[in-house]
């Protein structure tokens, strides 16, 4: 129970895909100016990557070796793809907003990277826990990075105005170097405060 | 061949036919769906050409019913002929055609399509599509005039595999509103309008700041409005004169 407990949390904070295996960056950086972007696309890679790691989990024993890569990839393009189309249906506006980054979770290391690490090696259920944990996690990152942008650089949330009127939005966090400060100040603070380093 | 390869080989095949079947299934299921969104996406664009409020304050979009009544009550198709700039009267979209509906640009047209909009009975403007290559895609839009057929009311782009965040801003607000009240038709000429490089000269009628980073695209942009605005001009010259 205490191992299913740390499936989950560990890649929240300690194991976090973004802050602590940097991974995923260029979807973090892309969709946070607002946060109604940034929460499909966290709702979408969750989805994604949930599913993934099951598939991958189950078709562990008998997928061959040699071949798994490829087989990882169709499996994961093809869920991007079911999700794209779900999106288009019926999200039609922040479809078009995400546009090419839906597409790219294809590429977004952190689903691959957890069939690789985790979902060869373990079953279905720790899997599926896996995928929602890291899910979680990234979608953590990207919604904290998304409040500060949208905040600062709209002076609103969600769509909803906080901040006065009269507040000038502070146009570099609305671009992709003000995200990347952002991302690498969260990185360091959240570094610190868990005492977790890169070994020299 | 040992039969690990075969293995490898049919796990493979089962894999891509599993996907390709999840997929055709996924893609047939929404697609009506999909294909009402983009239809009604059109005519949204349609109506910002006009100057119809197409957001509230809210930031919500005219619903599925108003853009309807809009068609309904205010806005006519009709069709002109491309050569002549003849006004075909009685001809409707579904006289078209099947290659002429499938048609990405002015080009693959024999008929135009114009929208007219009235009201009271008294017309009041004028929208028709635009469409052309960019730098990698074709872009499509709406441009729509005044009743003296001399200005731009408003452009739209609605479609397009631009680069995002660089030819992709095409769709922006900032860059389409600057069309608005540039002056196609002076002193009885056409007059070009011109997306420039960097910024267009202050007070200019017809030119527009370009995007940076996609100047290929505002090419593009340039010689297909102007384009499609020279075949349209075929049929406004006659209104004009009238």
């Amino acid at each position: 129970m205490a191992k299913t407990k740390e499936i989950i949390l560990d890649p929240l904070s300690d194991n976090n895909p973004i802050t602590i295996q940097i991974l995923g960056i260029c979807s973090a950086l892309a969709v946070t100016v607002k946060m109604e972007t940034a929460a499909v696309m966290a709702i979408a890679l969750t989805v994604v990557l949930t599913l993934s790691n099951v598939a991958m989990s189950l078709l562990r024993t008998v997928t061959p070796g040699r071949i798994r890569m490829i087989v990882e990839m169709s499996v994961i393009a093809s869920l991007v793809i079911v999700a794209d189309q779900f999106l288009r249906a019926y999200l039609f506006d922040i479809s078009r907003q995400l546009s090419v980054f839906v597409g790219l979770i294809i590429t977004n290391c952190i689903v691959m990277g957890r069939a690789e690490a985790f979902a060869l090696q373990n079953p279905p259920l720790p899997s599926l826990l896996d995928g929602i944990g890291n899910g979680l996690g990234y979608s953590a990152v990207l919604l904290t990075v998304a409040s500060i942008r949208e905040i600062l650089g709209s002076g609103s949330w969600f769509g909803l105005q906080v901040l006065p009127a009269s507040y000038q939005g502070n146009g570099l966090a609305l671009l992709a170097p003000g995200a990347f400060i952002i991302i690498g100040l969260i990185i360091w603070a959240q570094r610190t405060i868990i005492h977790k380093y890169e070994e020299d | 061949m040992r039969k690990d390869d075969l293995y490898a080989i049919g796990f493979a095949a089962l894999v891509c036919v599993v996907c390709s079947l999840v997929l055709s299934a996924t893609a047939q299921l929404l697609k009506e769906r999909q294909d009402m969104e983009v239809e009604l996406d059109r005519k949204l664009n349609v109506l910002k050409a006009f100057g119809v409020p197409v957001v509230d304050e809210a930031g919500k979009k005219l619903s599925k019913e108003k853009v309807d009544t809009y068609f309904e009550t205010n806005i006519s198709e009709v069709f002109l002929d491309k050569e002549t700039g003849d006004l075909l009267t009685d001809f409707t979209s579904a006289d078209l055609p099947p290659a002429e509906l499938r048609a990405r640009t002015i080009e693959d047209k024999e008929h135009l399509p114009l929208y007219v909009w009235r009201d009271d009975g008294q017309i009041q403007k004028y929208a028709f599509p635009i469409s052309g290559m960019g730098l990698w895609s074709i872009v499509y839009g709406y441009m729509a005039l005044d009743r003296d057929l001399s200005t731009i009311i408003g452009v739209t782009f609605y479609k397009h595999g631009e680069t995002p965040g660089l030819g992709g801003e095409v769709s922006t607000e900032w860059f389409q509103s600057q069309f608005h009240d540039k002056v196609i038709y002076k002193d009885g000429e056409l007059q070009p309008i011109q997306v420039v490089k960097g910024e267009a000269p202050a007070g200019s009628d017809h030119q527009v700041d370009g995007i940076s980073g996609a100047t290929m695209t505002g090419n593009g942009l340039n010689q297909f409005m102007n384009r499609d605005l020279q075949y349209y001009n075929r049929y406004f010259s006659k209104v004009r004169g009238s």
